[in-house]
């Protein structure tokens, strides 16, 4: 993984020492809280219901074990001992304080993480497949190009003030694991007919209030303009993006209101005049350079051993479901890839303790080349583990309570935190969260129901992304009473699409049966090999309303 | 108090910004809106004084790109801080109109904004502070490591590394 | 109509109320219950003066009922969460007052 040099080092020094005395000023009184917030805000700080929220870029996932023990000594000492992961490869502390932030800004540099730019109007952190490097699928590791966006954006001196947030996702596999679909800026990495690894760039996708699938903007951009190209997309959206209302703010509004020819008229026409004045190029041997740092570890030559895997399996029900839904098969012959779900019945999503992340780091040194990711569905990765090491790092995994065998099935539940802690929700969405996977603890049963995404939102900004998911819920404040509205088809894979209202909104009280009806009458509709999306793409949304509302049935009796 | 720093030295503003006024003075230095320029353009350039143009946030560059060399300062607008459309207008003309004269950030200028408009070509800033000079020149050195190429020639870190990569062999 | 001021304090963010002797209290049980609207006015314009004093954020009036036990509720969920904690309880790193309001 990318390691800081002394300008790197020196850059994150300068901002914090520069924030240690804005957060001076302000507890003096020399600067007002209005002066203040956009200054904090950059730097990850927000003020929430119980205290303040600290946000971390875990930057395109990826993370150290020694950067995870930091997590855990953060969660410890500055906290109430845990840390929650986010749909964007953040790690989010909820009870900090202001005083302190400066501090732990500075143990969070000693391991080369930072907070910079994890907020505010500028670009986010750059998010990335969270089997980069590792996929089978994979044609090229996008992390190259994510850390050169990074260093790129951070502390860009024309777009800092950008109208809006700016989010940027890249993916070097044809199975987008990034979402990239639903990005400000998406990023498809491809060859061309020449046989050349370029980038078919998108723009205008998002969630929120207003979701929009991104369009193609252009089909093929080569490495070396990749930066280029992307500050033209961005000086026009600097340019032309509404700052008359925040709800109208993202490019994917401005994208839609003029059209995506002529925004990309208006970026191709900045592209070619911005050739013969400075921009940021991309020459061969800085990829390369960057490159390097994202090699392959150093692999022992093994071969792959489904045979013992398979008999293990037979003998150890509890580690066979493990193997069959948490594993993915891995690029090098002899590995595995290891996702550790956070995601226990009743648990809720994403929240992992001091302990939890400490002991996982030390599994991470023995097992996976001290490396971890962090996916988009509020889970953890061990990228690099031996297939012979499996069994017993499963074991380990499961007494500490990591092990639920439940990736991408019906109880893998992504929550934002909701009304429980953020000032903008209008509803809570742990304690759904928690019923759902409370309810479905049965593997066996999730196992044959399948794979499907169950994504749930505390108000319209969408930060748990349910505009895409397979079943989406929604919270909203109707007369000083939560109620929660559904939504099903949404996927944000290949063929992204945004999730169809079911119908009026449910108490919470009545959601988990209500996931029970939807998944009822896919079972019975489904045909051979359809998972929940399919058989939802094939069957509409009417049968689904039925079970819920029972319209039907009242049709019937009336 | 709001002072005028420009070249990194506290000076007068010789300029009458007449901009938001209905009749111009009848003589001196003056910085006109665009809306003036446009309505006046033969009758200000016949003025044979020093002339300025100031541009809103919402007003684009481009409207003044062929008329540039008539301008000793162009002053760009931050209604509000968090409006940086003024960033990339100054880049467009400084590097893509060619101008060289006096760029001043006028309206709504933080301090901590400083760095990132003289790395986007303004030379000239009207600082709010009692100590506009001071302010100024603790600002700007906040930070002596970027990472993007601007128009004013700083080397990116990554054209540091490839030097200090070329001198070690 | 009850009522309450309630803030975050600026240094560390935790949720406060204003108590008797315009002192800010971490426990709602120890704040003051403003009980007509004349009360309730003087009491936020001290709050906001405390804010232009950089010792509070954001001080509003909350409106609140008293319990059985006479511990003042806020009528509004979020207030609740703000005053209690959230609901998912102290397993999620909720405060001890979570347990007060439970779900």
């Amino acid at each position: 993984m990318y390691r800081y040099d002394e300008f790197d080092h020196r850059l994150v020094a300068e901002r914090i020492a520069q924030f240690r005395r804005q957060v001076r000023r302000r507890l003096a009184g020399e600067i007002t809280e209005d002066q203040f917030k956009p200054l904090r805000l950059k730097n990850g700080v927000y003020l929430q219901l119980h205290a303040y929220m600290l946000r971390v870029n875990v930057p395109y996932g990826t993370l150290s074990s020694r950067q995870l023990r930091k997590f855990a000594h953060i969660a410890r000492t500055y906290d109430r001992g845990f840390g929650h992961f986010t749909t964007r490869q953040n790690i989010q502390y909820h009870w900090i304080r202001l005083e302190q932030v400066p501090d732990i800004l500075e143990e969070l540099a000693s391991v080369e993480i930072t907070t910079i730019q994890s907020s505010g109007n500028c670009v986010r952190n750059i998010t990335s497949d969270q089997y980069a490097g590792v996929a089978r699928d994979e044609l090229a590791d996008p992390r190259v190009y994510c850390e050169l966006l990074r260093q790129y954006s951070v502390l860009h001196p024309e777009f800092s003030y950008l109208p809006r947030k700016f989010k940027i996702a890249v993916t070097g596999s044809p199975n987008d694991r990034a979402a990239v679909a639903v990005h400000d800026i998406g990023l498809r990495m491809h060859r061309n007919a020449a046989g050349e690894t370029g980038f078919e760039v998108l723009v205008g996708g998002g969630l929120g209030r207003t979701p929009y699938i991104a369009h193609t903007i252009r089909d093929w951009v080569a490495p070396e303009d990749l930066l280029a190209y992307v500050e033209s997309i961005l000086r026009i959206y600097n340019i032309y993006g509404r700052r008359d209302n925040i709800h109208k703010a993202r490019i994917k509004i401005i994208v839609n209101q003029l059209g995506i020819d002529r925004y990309r008229e208006l970026v191709e026409e900045d592209f070619a005049a911005s050739k013969d004045t400075p921009r940021p190029e991309l020459p061969p041997d800085e990829i390369d350079r960057i490159a390097a740092f994202f090699a392959p570890p150093p692999y022992e030559a093994l071969d792959d051993i489904t045979d013992e895997l398979d008999a293990l399996a037979a003998g150890d029900a509890r580690f066979a479901r493990w193997l069959r839904h948490n594993v993915a098969p891995h690029k090098q012959p002899g590995y595995a890839i290891v996702n550790v779900t956070l995601k226990a019945p009743g648990a809720v999503p994403g929240d992992i303790t001091a302990e939890q992340m400490d002991a996982l780091a030390d599994l991470a040194d023995e097992y996976s080349f001290g490396e971890l990711r962090v996916n988009h569905r509020q889970n953890l990765v061990l990228p690099y583990v031996r297939q012979r090491d499996l069994h017993t790092v499963w074991s380990k995994l499961d007494a500490l309570v990591l092990a639920t065998p439940n990736l991408n099935l019906l109880s893998d539940v992504i929550s934002c935190p909701g009304l429980d802690y953020c000032a903008l929700a209008n509803a809570r969405s742990l304690p759904v969260a928690r019923d759902i996977s409370a309810r479905f603890v049965d593997v066996d049963r999730l196992a044959a129901i399948g794979p499907v995404t169950i994504n749930v939102s505390g108000c319209m900004n969408a930060c748990g992304h349910h505009h895409v998911g397979n079943i989406g819920i929604l919270g909203v404040d109707k007369r000083g009473k939560e109620f929660f509205q559904l939504t099903l088809g949404g996927s944000s894979d290949r063929n992204a699409a945004l999730g169809d209202r079911l119908g009026p909104g449910l108490a919470q009280e009545e959601v988990p049966d209500a996931i029970e009806a939807i998944v009822d009458r896919y079972l019975e509709l489904r045909e051979e090999g359809e998972r929940f999306l399919d058989t939802y793409r094939r069957v509409g949304i009417e049968p689904f309303k039925e079970a819920v509302y029972g319209v039907a049935e009242e049709r019937a009796i009336a | 108090m709001t002072g005028l720093v420009r070249n990194g030295e506290l000076v007068e503003d010789r300029f009458v910004d007449a901009s938001g006024a209905e009749a111009l003075p009848e003589s001196g230095a003056v910085i006109v809106g665009l809306e003036q320029w446009q309505a006046h353009r033969d009758a200000l350039l016949l003025r044979g004084e020093p002339l300025g143009i100031k541009l809103r946030s919402d007003q684009m560059p481009q409207a003044i790109a062929g008329d540039i060399e008539h301008f000793d300062v162009i002053a760009l607008e931050f209604p509000k801080f968090r409006d940086g459309r003024a960033y990339s207008y100054a880049r467009l003309l400084r590097e893509r109109y060619g101008y060289k004269k006096e760029l001043r950030a006028v309206g709504e200028v933080l301090l901590e904004q400083l760095h990132f408009m003289l790395r986007c070509g303004f030379d000239a800033f009207e600082i709010r502070d009692p100590d506009p000079l001071g302010a100024y020149r603790a600002a700007l050195s906040d930070y002596t490591v970027w990472y993007q190429p601007t128009g004013d020639g700083r080397p990116t870190a990554m054209q540091l590394r490839r030097q200090r990569l070329q001198q070690h062999g | 109509m009850k009522q309450m001021v309630i803030a975050n304090h600026l240094a560390d963010g935790f949720v406060v109320f204003l108590g008797p002797d315009d002192r800010w209290c971490r426990w709602i049980g120890e704040g003051r219950v403003l009980e007509d609207p004349a009360e309730a006015e003087a009491a936020l314009a001290t709050a906001k003066r405390h804010e232009a004093d950089n010792v509070v954020v954001d001080p509003t009036l909350i409106e609140v009922t008293i319990d059985e036990a006479g511990l003042p509720r806020p009528v509004e969920i979020r207030e609740a969460i703000r005053a209690f904690g959230p609901t998912t309880g102290a397993g999620s790193g909720g405060n001890a007052f979570s347990d007060v309001v439970g779900r």
